[in-house]
């Protein structure tokens, strides 16, 4: 008889709703996500295409749904340590990571954070402002705990501080806390462990690190939210001014052969929705999207360019710069590209150009997540030479992995946005269920 | 009646409500209120010890409802709900007051004023709490088995699916043969394969598989009912099958444009659509040595906005298929942008650039133009790198045409109560997040009846959609939160509002006892209010929301704006 528990690995938008479905199935889950909280990528989205919801109000329902959910184990701040077995029978080491916090007694109020005196980048605001060391990723958090980062702590590096601990009026704080170390049965493994954005600092030529006003999409993203460290106050990095000009590189390392040959289908749904956030914001601002085709292939994508031209001050210009140089005294990017010029008798002519702006985004490529390697040759998975997750055949079953038994949905199997992403992790849940055949009813029946 | 005994629990969340509302103060007012007989200062009401304290108050104070003031009701309501129900109280019997997220959190930067209004918003919630009754959820069993309409490739794989999981599955397919739309597909993308290769052991698989009953040359003829309980109608040959079903999964697909009166369509002989391509040219037939493709035929235009998204796909596999018959011919395809997302498209269409297939961006303002009178013998075309009009002499034209909806999706759409958007294609739930689930529960939609589908992506739809369909059968039941609308046959007119206005199809008009009324079926009402706020005589009512429960809470907040006017 094969185990009814399954694994889930990443907790992001593709593991939430995998989890959902398979519990709802009847199924044991373990979701085990490597932060302190699930949301994943989709989280630190400010909106989302081509309906503008806002990503957060969506999406917290289901890391409620999921986390409240019976049959659902949520094992965040933990990591898979070993794989062993086969299909209907794997036998999993998943490792806890102390997070120097009882969850049963925390509360999530914030206190501790609010005294904490070490101030250190925040990862959920791509670094653009602080946490403390005790923190909660992101006020919507499930679960709505405090975690005390370790590598980042006074008590830890120094030895004394423990100011949380005097704070806390729960008493939840246990610096004695050990790593737990858990031993699971299942008897299907999903993988969703999503994307990381490329570092666009590879392509010398666009100036990522040097030139200031020069950002990467996912730190637009944050600057524009209403929760983020600006409260969506679209000031540019070298001088707080709000742009009234910006520029969004599309293809920065993806369908280059040099960086990354694969599209990361995403981007430019992703530009042509920051430019109208952005001019949302302020009414007067004007964007160039210098795309390399514009690939709006879903359903409402192409109205929602025709939006973005229409009413959004939206210009679409088909180039890709070659290098964007800066303006010295204004601190202005320029980008260079080369336009197509026609005359009235229909010839054209394409002739470089160039373009002064007062903030260049740069859509980066998505590549899989770091730890996505590791996870793979732990589990024995092949990967393309992209660097996704293989699947057995992308024809007749798109979400079986070359193991059988394991599945793969989201964009760690191959690029794509959230609908599409929503469902593969419907699709593995069905394909776990053909294998696990849960025969359960509902839980607590006999 | 013994009389209404109210608890009432504020919490401090802490300093997220505590930093700003005077706490203390709120529960020496809410002492004074109506039928208030017990009010506790909570540091956190939702820690062990603050719900094991509501249990406690229940059976201690003899409480008859419960109002606790906190944070937000989106984590919190079942919490508190839990522990009244642990307490033997009716868990309708609680209610939910927000003072962190509709104040403190709001207001927080004047505590004075906030105190005041949470102060307000405690006392709405206790006028409220007065007129609460306990209510009981319905529940109603799933008949275990799943319809699917449609034997195309979606259709076939969410049935398979579905019968592999131990479900019983019905498939109806219109046509004499399964197989749909792709078996009129030469090979398929980006495996090249030969579409038998795919289609052969899956119509075998459907059609030996013990749990899936497959009626051919059928049409579904009516559906009436609601989630675990359709009652199908099934006509074969005008025989008629009554079937019963516990969820149902659309897919339909789709059919291709044929671009009547475009390009020389229908006109010229040579000038075909890349499907009567596949179908009329087979490996080692004479192939023309000149071709030029057409793609965005109807498709992103004024009169067709959307992207058929796996027609620049089709085009570059069938050039490259032609170009792997005959290496010397000439191929050109001319597009307004190359849709090749993610990695095995983008390297299809690299290897076919490689493959010396020209790719020529057309301006949409400035469209090609097939010339020839009798024959299509050349494409002219503005040609953006070298700056002038060019000729690209052509035997054939293949124009690249998008998928449209089926004629009949606007009859299944009323039949199943399931809309259409703006294209025609099958409307889900929502975009973003339920892309193969409908807004009314139990119908699920996959493939390109939703919208135009590769084959992975049909397939991957098809399993999701087996996976939702599978769910409540594996079930047994569905339960309904209590917040179900019911119609006041006294009242009713029979007006009909409330049925145009649910989005759920839950409200239908019925002969009851004083003629023709309002009737909701309680098994599909999501609790919207829709049908409440369109009813024009009052008669929708809304389980926990019902007018004096509403009435009551202006009021506790009309006699307070009273008294402050008249300071």
């Amino acid at each position: 008889m094969s185990s009814q528990s399954v694994l889930v690995i990443g907790g992001g938008i593709a593991g939430i709703q995998a989890s959902i479905d398979l519990a709802n199935m009847g199924l044991q889950v373990y979701l085990v996500e490597r932060t302190p909280s699930i949301g994943g990528r989709m989280a630190q989205l400010d909106k989302t295409f081509p309906t503008n919801d806002c990503s957060m109000c969506i999406l917290a329902p289901k890391m409620i749904e999921c986390a409240g959910h019976d049959n659902v184990h949520l094992l965040t701040y933990s990591e898979v340590d070993e794989v062993r077995g086969e299909a209907g029978d794997f036998q999993v080491t998943v490792r806890g990571k102390p997070r120097y916090v009882d969850l049963a007694k925390c509360t999530g109020c914030g206190e501790c954070a609010e005294k904490c005196p070490r101030r250190v980048p925040d990862e959920f605001n791509m670094g653009l402002d602080k946490r403390k060391a005790i923190y909660m990723p992101f006020p919507q958090a499930v679960p709505r705990k405090m975690t005390v980062d370790a590598g980042n702590c006074l008590y830890f590096a120094k030895g004394r501080c423990r100011v949380c601990e005097e704070t806390c009026q729960a008493g939840a704080i246990d610096f004695e806390q050990q790593e737990e170390v858990l031993e699971l049965e299942v008897g299907a493994i999903v993988i969703a462990t999503g994307f990381d954005p490329y570092d666009p600092a590879a392509l010398k030529e666009y100036g990522y690190g040097e030139i200031e006003n020069a950002i990467t999409g996912l730190e637009y993203e944050r600057l524009i939210c209403a929760s983020g460290p600006t409260e969506g106050h679209l000031g540019r990095p070298s001088d707080g001014r709000v742009p009234q000009m910006i520029a969004f590189i599309q293809c920065v390392g993806s369908r280059d052969v040099n960086y990354k040959a694969y599209c990361s289908s995403v981007c430019c749904m992703h530009a042509t929705k920051e430019a109208i956030l952005a001019n949302e914001h302020y009414p007067d601002l004007k964007s160039f999207i210098f795309y390399t085709d514009m690939r709006a292939v879903g359903k409402q994508f192409q109205e929602y360019i025709i939006r973005a031209k229409e009413q959004y001050h939206a210009s679409y210009i088909r180039s890709r710069p070659g290098k964007i140089t800066v303006d010295e005294q204004s601190g202005n990017p320029i980008v260079w590209y080369d336009e197509t010029v026609f005359s009235e008798a229909g010839d054209s002519v394409r002739r470089v150009a160039s373009k002064e702006v007062e903030l260049v985004i740069l859509c980066q490529a998505l590549v899989p997540r770091g730890v996505h390697r590791e996870i793979a040759e732990k589990l024995g998975l092949e990967m393309d030479e992209s660097g996704f997750l293989a699947v057995r055949d992308r024809l007749e079953c798109p979400v079986d992995t070359s193991v059988p038994g394991i599945f793969a949905c989201g964009f760690c199997q191959s690029p794509q946005d959230i609908p599409d992403s929503v469902v593969q992790a419907s699709a593995a849940a069905a394909r776990v269920a053909e294998l696990l055949r849960p025969n359960s009813r509902r839980p607590g029946d006999a | 009646m013994p009389r209404t005994r109210v608890g009432v629990f504020v919490c401090h969340c802490g300093n997220n409500i505590g930093g700003v509302v005077r706490v203390p103060e709120v529960v020496e007012d809410a002492r004074n209120l109506p039928n208030v007989v017990y009010v506790e200062d909570s540091l956190y009401a939702c820690s062990e010890e603050g719900l094991s304290s509501i249990k406690e108050q229940i059976a201690k104070q003899n409480l008859s409802r419960v109002v606790v003031a906190s944070c937000t009701p989106r984590t919190h309501e079942p919490l508190f709900k839990d522990a009244c129900e642990e307490a033997g109280l009716n868990r309708y019997l609680f209610e939910f007051v927000n003072i962190r997220e509709h104040c403190s959190w709001v207001h927080r930067h004047d505590p004075a004023r906030a105190t005041e209004k949470a102060k307000e918003l405690v006392r709405m919630g206790v006028a409220k709490a007065r007129y609460l009754e306990p209510q009981e959820e319905f529940e109603s069993e799933v008949f275990p088995a799943a319809l699917v309409v449609g034997g195309g490739v979606a259709g076939m794989t969410a049935a398979l699916s579905l019968a592999n999981q131990g479900i019983q599955v019905y498939v109806v397919e219109r046509e004499e043969q399964l197989g749909g739309l792709v078996r009129e597909v030469r090979t398929l993308f980006p495996t090249e394969q030969d579409t038998g290769e795919l289609l052969g052991p899956l119509i075998e698989q459907v059609r030996s598989h013990p749990q899936i009953t497959v009626y051919l040359g059928s049409e579904v003829e009516n559906i009436e009912g609601f989630i675990g309980d359709f009652d199908v109608a099934v006509a074969t040959d005008g025989q008629v099958r009554e079937l019963k079903m516990g969820t149902v999964i659309v897919a339909t697909g789709a059919q291709e444009l044929k671009p009547l009166g475009m390009y020389g369509y229908s006109g010229l002989p040579n000038v075909v659509t890349q499907l009567e391509f596949e179908k009329s040219f087979k490996r080692g037939a004479d192939l023309p040595p000149n071709v030029v493709m057409i793609n965005c035929v109807g498709a992103r235009v004024p009169e067709r906005t959307y992207c058929g998204r796996l027609c620049c796909s089709t085009a570059i596999k069938n050039a490259i298929w032609l170009k792997e018959q005959d290496p010397d011919a000439k191929v050109s395809v001319l597009h307004r942008d190359v849709m090749a997302c993610g990695v095995d498209i983008e390297e299809f269409y690299r290897g076919a650039m490689e493959l010396g297939i020209r790719f020529l961006r057309y301006d949409v303002q400035n469209p090609p133009e097939v010339l020839g009178d009798r024959r299509a013998e050349g494409v002219k075309v503005h040609h953006q790198l070298m700056g002038k009009q060019i000729i690209l002499p052509a035997d054939l034209v293949v124009l690249t045409t998008p998928l449209v909806p089926r004629e009949d999706s606007e009859r299944l759409s009323k039949m199943m109560k399931v809309p259409v958007g703006t294209e025609g294609f099958f409307l889900e739930a929502h975009l973003k997040l339920r892309p193969i689930e409908f807004s009314t529960d139990g119908i699920y939609v996959c493939g390109s009846a939703r919208y135009p589908s590769s084959i992975p992506e049909s397939v991957s739809q098809a399993y999701a959609a087996a996976a939702k369909a599978a769910i409540p059968i594996r079930d047994g039941s569905v339960r309904v939160e209590a917040i179900t609308v019911f119609c006041d046959e006294r009242t009713c007119s029979a007006c009909g509002n409330c049925v145009e206005v649910c989005p759920f199809g839950a409200v239908e008009l019925q002969e009851g006892r004083f003629g023709r009324i309002a009737s909701v079926n309680v098994m599909q009402c999501r609790g919207c209010g829709c049908c409440v706020a369109a009813c024009r005589s009052g008669a929708m009512q809304q389980r926990g929301f019902d007018d004096r429960q509403l009435l009551s809470m202006i009021g506790a907040l009309a006699d307070e704006v009273v008294s402050v006017g008249g300071r």
